[in-house]
């Protein structure tokens, strides 16, 4: 990684002026250059140390488990209980399932909402742009803990504050405790989350918006192209890029998620695990909850399971999609 | 700019009816929280739309919260943990991605792949193993472990932004600070540190407000009394206290302030680093 090489013939081989070597061809005059490993080593070590050995280690652990106090690989024994046995087995599809319902309202929701903040945010000499941004990006800067605490007392019949709200337009008889029932709760924490995370999609699609050249909207406008149409036939093929990304980011945010979930229906995800996802499902499972002992192995298994879905949507990103996008050189 | 989209005065009453509309939505929360912090238990649940009025006023549930947790004692456990993990992020993905933009060596690319791994990998999805790994070292119940972790959670995407901004530090002085006998280290220090500044910046925020909020890594690495962040110990007061809804929103107004603060101060960097770095 650090001998010396032929410098390439195009680019950046005056950045090497300090080694002669570098102009001739392979030498073994040429030193070899420490620095760059200095400048590499405390970020690959930390990199590797803390994040990709241990996930490594964990897919390791996936093919073990515990037989008479040691540890014995065991093939995909694992995997057997989790998809076989009828316990794990509804947990998990329960929790993929969740998971899924999770993700698609993120997708249907917060995502058009946000680019619809985004496009009317971007309008031409709009006032106050950056107080309206501001205000709908703060709730995706306070914790989890804050955001599930104030839901649950706004939405909690006790102190009545959605009843009231509801009352004002007429709807208080369909008001519900809705993160006590089974049904609703899922979508109710799903909302929850679009509330707080609505501003990172604006915000990307804010700024595709605004790069778009002036020019391409002025030519727009000459040939009558304006508004509605104006954002659909012109501006909405020029942001599927970055509308992409927001999806990609949105699906390995939400196959990760648990904060949110564990801050309002705890670690059980109550009401009857109607909340549980895969990131509550794994807590539980490997670190233990009340009267389930933590298993490290299982956990493992349950990580590598989230560790292959993430990789499978990133890959499908990656290769499918964002290669078939079109991309504008301005 | 001059003759842009003539709009109707009526279509941009719509466009702030709608703007101001979602406004409304987005603060509402956090402003029927603070008011209510701040006003006695009977006000609270009669009227919880109304400001305080001086009849209604009270502080009891601060009294509570700063009475009862030790919550300054978290506040610095998270001022801690945050700003080493960004000064440890900024320092070693500056570095790493000034290697992997200024020089060519064999493995460049192969090396800057491996790092951007982890901008789309979670790290959640190894703590089975980091758990294990800190129980060996005896790092479990210290700061040092949640340190350790964030660093390696923010390296990739430092790495990813910083590097797209040093390529743009132009060749010239660089080689100008080389004929001038300058070692490879104060380039990099003195040289192209101080200009790729404001991108130092962007990462910080990006940096910051994870690690801040997180709850995850505290909660299985770091849960005891002297190592919980606020995030941490908000959650566990708020459980213990859950039926005392004064010192529960005293709480959440309290853990609120600070990124507040800190959004304030950063707010112009941060849209900044999103319009500068979320468009390619």
């Amino acid at each position: 990684m650090l001998c010396p090489r032929k410098p390439k013939k195009t680019g950046k081989a005056m950045s090497d002026i300090n080694t002669p070597a570098a102009l001739q061809p392979v030498s073994i005059r040429r030193p070899v250059r420490w620095h760059i490993a200095v400048f590499l080593l405390p970020a690959f070590i930390v990199y590797s140390a803390i994040m990709v050995l241990p996930l490594i280690e964990t897919l390791r652990l996936s093919f073990f488990n515990t037989v008479d106090g040691v540890s014995t690989f065991i093939g995909l024994a694992n995997y057997q209980v989790l998809f076989g046995d009828q316990r794990w087995a509804h947990d998990f599809w329960n929790a993929l399932r969740n998971n899924l319902v999770f993700f698609a309202i993120h997708m249907c929701v917060q995502n058009p909402i946000g680019i619809a903040l985004a496009a009317l945010l971007s309008t031409p000499k709009l006032r106050f742009v950056a107080f309206y941004r501001t205000a709908i990006f703060l709730p995706t800067l306070l914790s989890f803990v804050i955001v599930g605490f104030v839901w649950k007392l706004i939405l909690s019949p006790i102190w009545g504050v959605a009843p009231w709200l509801m009352g004002l337009v007429g709807m208080k008889s369909l008001f519900a405790p809705w993160l006590g029932q089974s049904g609703p709760a899922l979508v109710a924490v799903s909302l929850i989350s679009n509330w707080q995370y609505i501003g990172i999609p604006m915000m990307l699609i804010y700024a595709a918006l605004l790069s778009i050249p002036e020019e391409v909207i002025e030519a727009a406008e000459m040939d009558g192209i304006t508004g509605w149409s104006q954002f659909w036939k012109i501006k909405l093929p020029l942001i599927l890029p970055a509308i992409g990304i927001i999806s990609i980011l949105t699906f390995v945010g939400n196959f990760n998620a648990f904060d949110l979930v564990y801050t309002i229906q705890g670690a059980l995800a109550g009401p009857d695990m109607s909340t549980d996802i895969l990131g509550t499902l794994l807590y539980r499972t490997f670190f233990g909850f009340q009267l389930q002992l933590g298993d490290r192995s299982m956990g493992a298994t349950i990580a590598t399971v989230m560790f292959l879905i993430i990789l499978a949507g990133v890959s499908f990103y990656l290769f499918a999609i964002q290669r078939r996008m079109r991309r504008y050189q301005f | 700019m001059s003759n842009r989209a003539r709009m109707s005065p009526v279509r941009t009453g719509l466009v702030h009816l709608a703007l101001a509309a979602y406004t409304v939505i987005a603060l509402f929360p956090v402003f029927l929280t603070v008011i209510n912090s701040f006003k006695d238990r009977n006000a609270i649940f009669r009227s919880p739309l109304q400001v305080p009025l001086p009849s209604t006023f009270s502080l009891i549930g601060y009294k509570t919260v700063l009475g009862q947790a030790d919550f300054l004692h978290y506040f610095q456990n998270s001022f801690v943990v945050t700003i080493a993990s960004i000064v440890l992020v900024l320092l070693f993905g500056a570095m790493a991605a000034f290697a992997l933009s200024e020089y060519r060596f064999r493995g460049n690319a192969l090396m800057g792949l491996y790092m951007a791994i982890g901008i789309m990998i979670p790290i959640r999805l190894g703590t089975v193993a980091i758990l294990q790994g800190m129980v060996e070292t005896g790092l479990v119940n210290t700061l040092t472990a949640l340190v350790l972790v964030y660093t390696a959670q923010g390296i990739p995407l430092a790495i990813f932004i910083l590097s797209e901004f040093m390529r743009g530090v132009s060749d010239d002085l660089k080689n100008a600070g080389r004929i001038d006998g300058l070692s490879e280290y104060a380039i990099f220090f003195r040289l192209v540190l101080p200009l790729v500044r404001p991108a130092m910046a962007t990462v910080a925020v990006f940096t910051m407000i994870p690690i801040w909020n997180d709850l995850w890594f505290p909660l299985i690495l770091a849960p005891s009394e002297a190592t919980k962040t606020v995030t941490l110990g908000s959650q566990i007061f708020i459980g213990q206290f859950v039926t005392n809804w004064n010192a529960v929103l005293a709480a959440l107004s309290l853990a609120i302030l600070p990124i507040l603060v800190l959004y304030v101060i950063f707010a112009r960097q941060l849209i900044r680093g999103i319009t500068a770095g979320a468009v390619k």
